[in-house]
């Protein structure tokens, strides 16, 4: 009830405009499309700006601008550069980081892109931007039960938020099917289908803003893992093996009342459809013995497709998750050492692997990757092409002595985009290879001597 | 030195490997020992391993449960926090006292084994250790078992007692990887006992009646099942009095074991004082007075060197110390200072007793009378070869053969009277058999050597010799011995190849599902699993609050605590027979009835197991008149004629209208009515009962339906709040 209140008063105070007078001079955008993906629970948003310099200082910098609240569920930002004409279109990536402005009206956040070259008076350059968000479908109402469908809300602005003027846009908003409920009219704007189209505006000031809620039907699986812990460690000895701790949940509408396998059973397609049953993850080729668990035991209710491209685990919950219903399961997996580790220079070698989590269509709140690595190895340095928290640990396996060091990489609100290559460096001498196996002969070697040893002498005190 | 029989296993080709290696005699003897009882060891652990290639690494069963919780709590806790560990997660709202209510010796030891190999770096999981307790110690026991065979016959008859143990269906049966039970260390501590104790009374050495006081107290520390050992030990010394074998050695042995055995016992909080308490084991405190007795005697006999004297003194002293006996225990247990005979003691004397007296005790499958076939099953031809080897005890009669033949005729007694003690009996019927069976070949093999040595050319040259050596051997009262005896030996090694084929089959065939996971053929012959009560357990750990309470029958209790991690109202420890038959009588009431008394023990879900899908057979409903017995054992308010209809319990349309509409009935069949389950029958045919429901338009009013699995074998209901009262 109260959000549709909010709603309304939202409708009536549309169009109304933070005149600031520190709009930031220099720049204004000429055309910005916006294109607004909600077909899954990952909030993926698509903007093109076209961006002129109108002052006679170069620009080096482009900055967006975020509402406070949707700054916190930034998973991801993005942005590249359109070099070329037409046909010889391409894209170059450009680096794009958070920064502050000195006096920002009602808390907006920011990110600067860095332009390629500065941008002199009157020149435009052309700019594509990805970013995405997550927990950004709030369910309404809140709590469903087994035979209905989940509906969200979502909420923007209508008009693009930006610290520069805008001289043309439109904002394309996809939803997954044309069941909507309802959702705030901003003239002009356009339905059709599972399409709404927000624009063309004119000439608006900088930080207009004008809020609209989409409330629509989105059945896709909401799942969210809360916790992901995976552990790379790298044995000399030919493997890496990868265990992967997952505490996965339904963060879509809350399940309430009965759960009556008989209508779930009978009714596939009628009944809990916002529940899934089984999710994808996508592991590297030649992965070799997979295993799916939880802390009770194996779980027998999953499939492994491999190819020389990719394999596939098709892994199946014990139970199928609901709204606000959990899981806790792990993962693990072998692949062949020499997939990811490679040598750079005398000594030094570094392992090459896949940042963010495996599983298909699922945003992790919180994700730790420890890459164990050799004993003995020094100097373990990271790249990740985007910032992490990192600390150095101990652990102790097998026969360890001295323990293994261990890359700590934290991160929060990954999504699939962030599955990119990492790489972590080390110098390790293969000289510590042998220390296990020649530990373990010793032992065998004195436990036979001292067998010998008390076979050969006699320790009673009568002759 | 004696030849053992296995030198006949060595092959021509070993024997000339051996020749090569230029050993002695002894010296070959030794290797050839040595190397079997190490296969024996590995056998005896992997034949076990059938449960962990076919499923997987985990835990069996029900018990097995609640000991791996509690090894994990003493695993992360520390041993002080898990002796005074106060479990408010079962017996709700009661709790128990877990340090002073369980045998800590399986948990302890693996434990032990645990922190061993994390100091040596080895990273196992604590539920590698548990699932492999059990065969490592049956790998164990095949040691002890050789040598008690040593020291009751000779080394032979101790590697064929050690072979026939590690694959004796009987002792598989409780010790497969998995089942992480008391027993898997009990019969390992039994043994050792019995053994260092046969090995004092054979020395007379202080250390090794000392030792068998260290078994003794492991044998307490681990299992119930020491009150045999403290009920047998006394009565083999009272034989041994009573035939005259009476001896220094025998005073020494049994005084130092008893006295330190019971000392240390009395340091397992579980059994306090039970030694000095407890009519169950006043047998052994009364052969204690009556050693001393005898000592008395023998020093008033050398200090009277006069028979008529003695016997006059004897008759007065042994009346005084019987009557002083009787009295004493008279007095003793009129004051309630000696605790008379528990139920179980009761049963195991008198096979009905638990019938009439105990349901509970009766309700369980393995203490059920054994059935000829079990033994059959668990035993093959050693139930044939155990007489055979009472007959060789008898013909050398000696301190130890008496008490293997003791060990052997009580302990099958108690295996006819409870299923689960064909585990004690186990040990001692190999062992007599490996007597039977080494002393048979030795026989054998003497008299096909006997007549091959005067021959020269030996028995490589087969049997065209044999006629000559035969006509010109003097003894020419058995034409047909050696052949005889060889044909005989052919036999024996048919008997023991189709004993190992039988226990391999055994084992792999029944003793290794873990009954947690259930495994089906499917219709094109592939394996089905039914992993519902894994599902539904874990549904419950991670879908319902935190504090919820879970009523179910009990012998889920242990299961729901372990891998639910939830709070349940009664389970397997059954201490508390009321809360027990508040349950069953919940179980058996209408819902509203049963309503007012889930209410009284805050229960917020309760689960049943079902098996009309599945046609899984040992589900609620047919342990359903155990729970109406247990019931109305304690509240006459259930009884147990309102659930059958003449004598006969149905579930059809023909079932007794109280049994249509308890709460068991309702939570099973609750809109089962709806869901055909087989082809060609109508909707709600039950298939673990072969009928079609009676009751198919089930409504629950202060229940709902909270969760049930894929395969319907469990399903959870929430209890409802209660209404509003406007």
């Amino acid at each position: 009830m109260a959000a549709i209140i909010f709603s309304l008063l939202a409708l009536s105070l549309s169009f109304f405009t933070v005149i600031s007078s520190s709009s930031l001079p220099g720049l204004q955008i000429l055309q910005a499309e916006r294109q607004i993906d909600l077909t899954s629970h990952i909030v993926r948003v698509y903007l093109t700006l076209k961006v002129e310099n109108i002052e006679d200082a170069p620009a080096s910098t482009v900055l967006l601008a975020f509402p406070p609240a949707q700054f916190d569920h930034l998973a991801l930002v993005k942005a590249a550069a359109t070099v070329g004409k037409k046909r010889k279109k391409s894209y170059v990536p450009l680096e794009v980081n958070p920064t502050e402005q000195p006096s920002s009206p009602n808390g907006t956040k920011y990110y600067a892109i860095s332009l390629l070259k500065p941008l002199l008076k009157g020149e435009t350059t052309t700019l594509e931007i990805l970013y995405v968000f997550t927990h950004s479908l709030e369910p309404f109402p809140v709590e469903i039960s087994q035979s209905e469908s989940q509906l969200v809300y979502y909420h923007d602005s209508a008009i693009i938020l930006s610290p520069y003027h805008i001289k043309q846009q439109a904002t394309l908003v996809k939803i997954p099917s044309n069941k909507v409920e309802s959702f705030t009219q901003v003239e002009p704007t356009h339905r059709s289908g599972n399409e709404l189209r927000y624009g063309p505006f004119e000439d608006q000031h900088p930080y207009s803003y004008s809020p609209i809620i989409i409330h629509f039907e989105n059945n896709n699986p909401f799942a969210v893992v809360e916790e992901l812990e995976r552990e790379i460690e790298v044995s000399h000895w030919g493997s890496v093996q990868v265990t992967e701790h997952y505490k996965l949940a339904h963060a879509g509408a809350k399940h309430k009342g009965v759960f009556s396998r008989v209508e779930y059973q009978s009714r596939p397609g009628g009944s809990g459809v916002s529940s899934f049953k089984h999710l994808l993850a996508e592991l590297p080729p030649r992965v070799h013995s997979v295993y799916y668990r939880d802390d009770i035991g194996n779980i027998s209710s999953s499939r492994l497709r491999t190819s020389s491209k990719k394999s596939e685990l098709l892994i199946e919950p014990r139970y199928p998750l609901f709204g606000g219903w959990k899981a806790t399961f792990v993962i693990g997996y072998g692949v062949p050492l020499q997939d990811f580790l490679f040598e750079s220079s005398a000594g030094a070698r570094y392992l090459n692997y896949s940042f963010g989590c495996p599983l298909a269509d699922t945003v992790v709140d919180k994700l730790t990757i420890k890459v164990v690595l050799p004993e003995g190895s020094q100097d373990p340095s990271v790249e990740v092409p985007f910032a992490v928290k990192q600390s150095l640990e101990t652990k102790y396996s097998y026969l360890d002595v001295i323990g293994r060091t261990v890359v700590v990489l934290e991160k929060k609100n990954v999504v699939p985009d962030h599955n990119v290559p990492f790489q972590v460096h080390y110098k390790f001498n293969p000289i510590f290879m042998l220390a296990e196996p020649l530990m373990l002969a010793s032992a065998f070697f004195l436990f036979f001597i001292t067998c010998v040893a008390y076979l050969h002498i006699d320790l009673s005190l009568r002759k | 030195m004696d030849k053992s029989p296995v030198d006949l296993l060595a092959s021509p080709s070993l024997a000339s490997l051996l020749k090569s290696l230029k050993l002695k005699t002894k010296q070959q003897e030794l290797l050839i020992r040595v190397s079997i009882l190490c296969l024996v060891y590995v056998l005896a652990f992997i034949t076990r391993l059938f449960s962990v290639l076919r499923y997987e690494s985990m835990i069996h069963e029900f018990d097995p449960y609640f000991n791996y919780r509690v090894t994990q709590y003493l695993t992360q806790k520390g041993f002080y926090e898990f002796w005074n560990w106060f479990d408010s997660e079962s017996w709700y709202p009661l709790g128990r006292i877990i340090g002073g209510t369980l045998y800590p010796g399986l948990m302890v030891t693996a434990a032990l084994i645990y922190w061993i190999l994390r100091f040596l770096r080895f990273a196992v999981h604590i539920r590698e250790v548990c699932v492999l307790t059990a065969p490592f110690f049956a790998s164990n026991t095949t040691l002890v078992a050789y040598f008690f065979g040593k020291e009751l016959w000779d080394s032979g008859a101790g590697l064929v007692a050690a072979a026939l143990i590690a694959i004796c269906p009987g002792y598989i049966s409780r010790s497969v990887a998995g089942s992480y039970d008391n027993e898997g260390v009990a019969i390992f501590a039994l043994l050792l006992t019995f053994y260092l104790f046969v090995k004092a009374v054979n020395t007379g050495s202080l250390a090794w009646a000392l030792a068998s006081a260290f078994g003794y107290f492991y044998m307490v520390s681990a299992w119930g099942g020491y009150v045999f050992i403290i009920n047998l030990i006394p009565l083999y010394v009272l034989v041994l009095l009573i035939t005259g074998r009476y001896s220094m050695r025998l005073y020494v042995a049994y005084n130092s074991m008893y006295v330190l055995g019971m000392l240390l016992a009395m340091q397992i909080r579980f059994v306090g004082f039970q030694h000095v308490q407890s009519g169950e084991h006043m047998a052994a405190m009364g052969v204690f007075f009556l050693m001393q007795v005898f000592y008395f005697l023998d020093w008033v006999k050398y200090l009277l060197n006069d028979p008529k004297k003695f016997h006059t003194f004897l008759r007065i002293t042994v009346t005084t110390a019987v009557g002083l006996g009787v009295i004493a225990l008279g007095v003793g247990t009129a004051s309630g200072y000696i605790s008379p005979w528990t139920g179980r003691f009761y049963s195991l004397l008198d096979p009905t007793y638990a019938k009439d007296h105990i349901p509970i005790i009766a309700s369980v499958s393995e203490h059920q009378p054994t059935a000829w076939s079990s033994f059959m099953f668990d035993f093959h031809i050693l139930l044939l070869l155990f007489p055979a080897g009472l007959y060789f005890c008898f013909k050398r009669l000696s301190d130890a053969t008496i008490f293997i033949v003791m060990y052997g005729l009580t302990s099958m007694y108690f295996a006819g009277v409870m299923v689960r003690l064909i585990l004690v009996a186990t040990p001692a019927v190999c062992l007599i058999s490996a007597i039977a069976v080494s002393a048979t070949i030795k026989n054998l093999t003497q008299l096909v050597r006997a007549k091959s040595k005067p021959n020269p050319v030996g028995p490589g040259k087969g049997t065209s010799s044999t006629k000559a050596s035969a006509k010109g051997s003097p003894d020419q009262s058995m034409p047909f011995q050696r052949n005889g005896a060889i044909a005989l030996l052919l036999g024996a090694f048919y008997l023991l190849t189709r004993y190992a084929i039988h226990c391999t089959w055994v084992t792999s065939e029944a003793y290794s599902s873990p009954s947690i996971v259930l495994a089906a053929r499917g219709a094109h012959g592939n394996r089905v699993i039914f992993d519902d009560y894994r599902e539904a357990y874990f549904w419950l750990r991670q879908n319902t609050p935190q504090d919820a309470k879970i009523m179910s029958w009990w012998d889920y209790g242990y299961q729901i605590t372990a891998m639910g991690n939830r709070t349940v109202i009664v389970d397997n420890n059954t201490w508390n027979n009321t809360h027990i038959a508040t349950v069953g009588r919940a179980m058996s009431s209408y819902e509203d009835e049963a309503y007012e008394i889930m209410r009284s023990l805050d229960v917020d879900y309760v689960l049943v197991v079902f098996g009309g899908v599945t046609g899984y057979s040992s589900d609620d409903i047919n342990k359903f008149l155990w729970m109406v017995r247990i019931g109305g054992g304690v509240f006459p308010v259930i009884k147990e004629p309102d659930y059958l209809v003449n004598g006969e319990y149905r579930v059809d349309k023909g079932a007794a209208p109280k049994m249509l509409n308890c709460l068991m009935y309702k939570l099973s069949y609750y809109r089962f009515g709806e869901l055909t389950t087989e082809y060609g029958k109508p909707p709600g045919y039950d298939r673990a009962r072969g009928v079609e429901i009676g009751n198919k338009d089930i409504k629950l009013e202060h229940l709902e339906e909270a969760f049930t699995t894929s395969n319907w074998i469990i399903r959870i209901y929430k209890v409802k709040p209660p209404n509003n009262r406007w």
